[in-house]
């Protein structure tokens, strides 16, 4: 349809529908990242923070009683809420942090839904000593109060956005036009493989390390590649870094999971890839959730980093290549998971990751014993506690839970 | 005798007649589904020699808070395409008119039908903020086939290399950015923007428009020491939302006075 002269594409998704002033910043950031990304100076320092700052590797780990509980394979969690601010998240800031410092960029901005990805551009801002701003929506800030006392603490300014429902598409339009206003002293860290190119190739491979992390710790822990590797899809950031170093083997499977909300039927998800159509938002093509007149339409997630109505090209692509299967899960069966893992695991799971887990249980069952299954653990749910409390009935002050019914 | 000749040709006649051309916008649908009607109206009373319409959008990423306000309100007034193509044709046959679109609108419809409807209703020619240069190559073609023409943007930030593609490209009018940002009215012309303004004309055989910020009868004269039109925008729509198009009317025909009698300066300093 378009002329792909460039590498910004992924088939025909991706590109750069974005305004004529940003065109000169996304240039000059994809000549930053092709002189830096091999360059060994910045690879040790990146390798550097991510083992000391972040903490990776992070684990592979087996999860036995919800093995035992799905009775199917064998169910692992690679373990990114291990690593420091909770979720895989740090990743991607860290590796555009050095590229923004390499740019003399002496201002940062970010986006953020869940919080999480603003919570890691706000640190990584402090270890850098830049100005940090935040943008994130209203409502949003109250989902999420938690996250932006801990961005504040960093020493990053949150503005809160009122425009459109107060969620991550909101939040993402203001980051933009603040970008567009201060192009020339300010790198935004865009928190997913979403946006114009060279973004979406960036975050890939910045979050690739969970899945060349991976591959190593699965051959050490059984001896091979994992059968089926599970990851939840907002933008997709964490499902592509998990998934790319195996796509395209064949003998692996793998499966992307989008939030159905309260329903695929009700058309109030966040399942992009399920039910939209290919349409341009923030600077890339990609399927968005859309009317026929290409209005955007509000997304609905009980999750904040799902609460998207587009995702990332490269998604785009692997589903309609069939490289990857798409699956959605509704908020109410995300809940549960969220509820078994914290029982089953210990670990509780940021409610974006349970939409993995509801539907790993079904992986599981059908890929049998003997197989092996990862989740991967994007993130911890401590930032959650609050939405899930009112969703399920907990009451601090009480000493039972009320049943699982919302 | 409607939509004679393609929409290039209609464009570049409204900049032809030795004045500068005043291009007010109005956003299709604001304040009222009518009332866009009575503004375009009053602009076509105050001597607009172009009318850009804009086409509500969801996610207005090339705007600042006024003009997504107003964008905000016509999609709850249910300012759709067909509504925007109407209004456009309303006007079309005085005036040339030209959307300014997001892309998305135009890929969801498909973008030859698109085209279709837009050169059936007599739009002359199409800003799209988002579709650079570079992405509108095959629609470029398209749109070409149907008469419609493409006013590329250029901004602060573009370097030389690529304005002599935006130049190549333009087969209506190059709109330029005043200032690296949003639309917004602002107090003073951006220092750069005079600037920017040369180094297009000095590329393009194009016309040369200046839009973004442009917010006093002062500023249009100073753009118009450069430009060939001046695009005013948030401005017009502040006056909208508070004098309704009555107020709009008067505020633009100061502009166009205060131009006109400039004129002289403009043919005479650079011919």
């Amino acid at each position: 349809m378009q002329q792909k002269s460039e590498t910004g594409y992924f088939g025909p998704f991706g590109g750069r529908y974005v305004p004529e002033t940003l065109i000169h910043a996304l240039e000059e950031l994809e000549e930053a990242y092709e002189r830096y990304r091999d360059d060994p100076e910045f690879v040790e320092e990146l390798n550097a923070l991510a083992r000391d700052f972040v903490g990776r590797p992070t684990p592979l780990m087996f999860a036995e009683r919800l093995t035992h509980e799905w009775g199917g394979a064998n169910v692992w969690f690679k373990r990114e809420d291990l690593a420091h601010t909770g979720a895989h998240k740090i990743n991607n800031a860290l590796g555009q942090m050095l590229l923004a410092e390499r740019m003399g960029k002496e201002r940062i901005i970010a986006e953020t839904g869940a919080g999480q990805h603003g919570v890691a551009t706000a640190t990584v801002a402090a270890l850098y000593g830049r100005e940090c701003v935040v943008y994130m929506g209203e409502e949003d800030t109250r989902r999420q109060a938690p996250n932006v006392l801990r961005m504040k603490l960093l020493g990053a300014e949150v503005r809160p956005v009122t425009t459109g429902s107060g969620t991550l598409k909101a939040a993402l339009n203001e980051a933009i036009r603040d970008w567009v206003t201060n192009v020339e002293n300010t790198h935004y860290i865009i928190g997913t493989v979403a946006g114009p190119a060279p973004y979406p190739r960036i975050v890939r491979d910045f979050q690739a390390v969970i899945g060349r992390e991976l591959e190593f710790q699965a051959r050490e822990r059984f001896g091979r590649d994992p059968d089926a590797i599970v990851a939840c899809v907002g933008g997709g950031s964490n499902a592509i870094g998990v998934f790319h170093p195996f796509v395209g083997r064949g003998d692996v499977r793998l499966v992307g999971v989008e939030a159905a909300g309260r329903g695929l039927e009700t058309g109030e998800h966040g399942a992009s890839l399920t039910g939209g159509e290919p349409g341009v938002l923030h600077g890339s093509m990609s399927y968005v959730l859309q009317t026929e007149d290409g209005q955007i339409r509000e997304a609905h997630s009980i999750s904040a980093g799902l609460d998207y109505p587009s995702v990332g090209p490269e998604h785009a692509y692997l589903k309609d290549e069939g490289l990857v299967e798409y699956a959605s899960v509704t908020d109410e069966a995300a809940l549960e998971a969220f509820v078994a893992t914290s029982r089953l695991e210990g670990i509780i799971p940021a409610l974006e990751t349970s939409h993995a887990i509801s539907h790993a249980a079904q992986v599981a069952r059908e890929l049998g014993p003997d197989k092996n299954v990862v989740i991967n653990l994007s993130g911890r749910g401590d930032k959650d506690i609050g939405v899930v409390a009112d969703a399920i009935g907990v009451d601090a002050h009480e000493a039972e839970v009320a049943s699982g019914d919302a | 005798m409607t939509h004679r000749g393609s929409g290039g040709e209609r464009l570049r006649a409204a900049f032809s007649d030795g004045r500068v051309a005043l291009m007010p916008y109005l956003t299709a649908g604001f304040p009222t589904l009518d009332g866009a009607r009575e503004v375009g109206e009053a602009y076509v009373a105050a001597g607009a020699d172009v009318i850009e319409i804009g086409v509500p959008f969801s996610d207005p990423l090339a705007d600042g808070p006024t003009i997504q306000d107003t964008t905000t309100r016509a999609l709850e007034n249910g300012a759709d395409l067909d509504y925007c193509l109407e209004l456009a044709s309303g006007f079309a046959d005085r005036v040339p008119v030209v959307f300014l679109v997001y892309y998305n609108v135009i890929f969801a419809r498909g973008i030859e039908g698109f085209l279709e409807s837009a050169a059936g209703a007599g739009v002359s020619g199409l800003v799209i903020p988002d579709l650079p240069v570079d992405e509108a190559v095959d629609f470029r073609k398209m749109a070409a086939q149907r008469g419609v023409a493409i006013c590329p943007l250029a901004a602060p930030t573009t370097d030389d290399a690529r304005l002599d593609r935006i130049a190549e490209a333009s087969s209506g009018f190059v709109y330029c950015v005043s200032v690296a940002g949003v639309t917004g009215a602002r107090e003073k012309l951006p220092p750069g923007s005079i600037e920017l303004l040369r180094r297009v004309r000095a590329m393009a055989s194009a016309p040369v428009a200046l839009g973004f910020g442009i917010s006093s009868a002062e500023a249009a004269v100073e753009a118009a020491s450069e430009a060939d039109g001046v695009i005013i925008g948030s401005k017009l729509m502040q006056i909208v939302a508070e004098k309704g198009p009555e107020g709009a009317a008067r505020w633009l025909r100061g502009v166009r006075e205060a131009l006109d009698s400039e004129a002289w300066t403009k043919v005479g300093g650079r011919n």
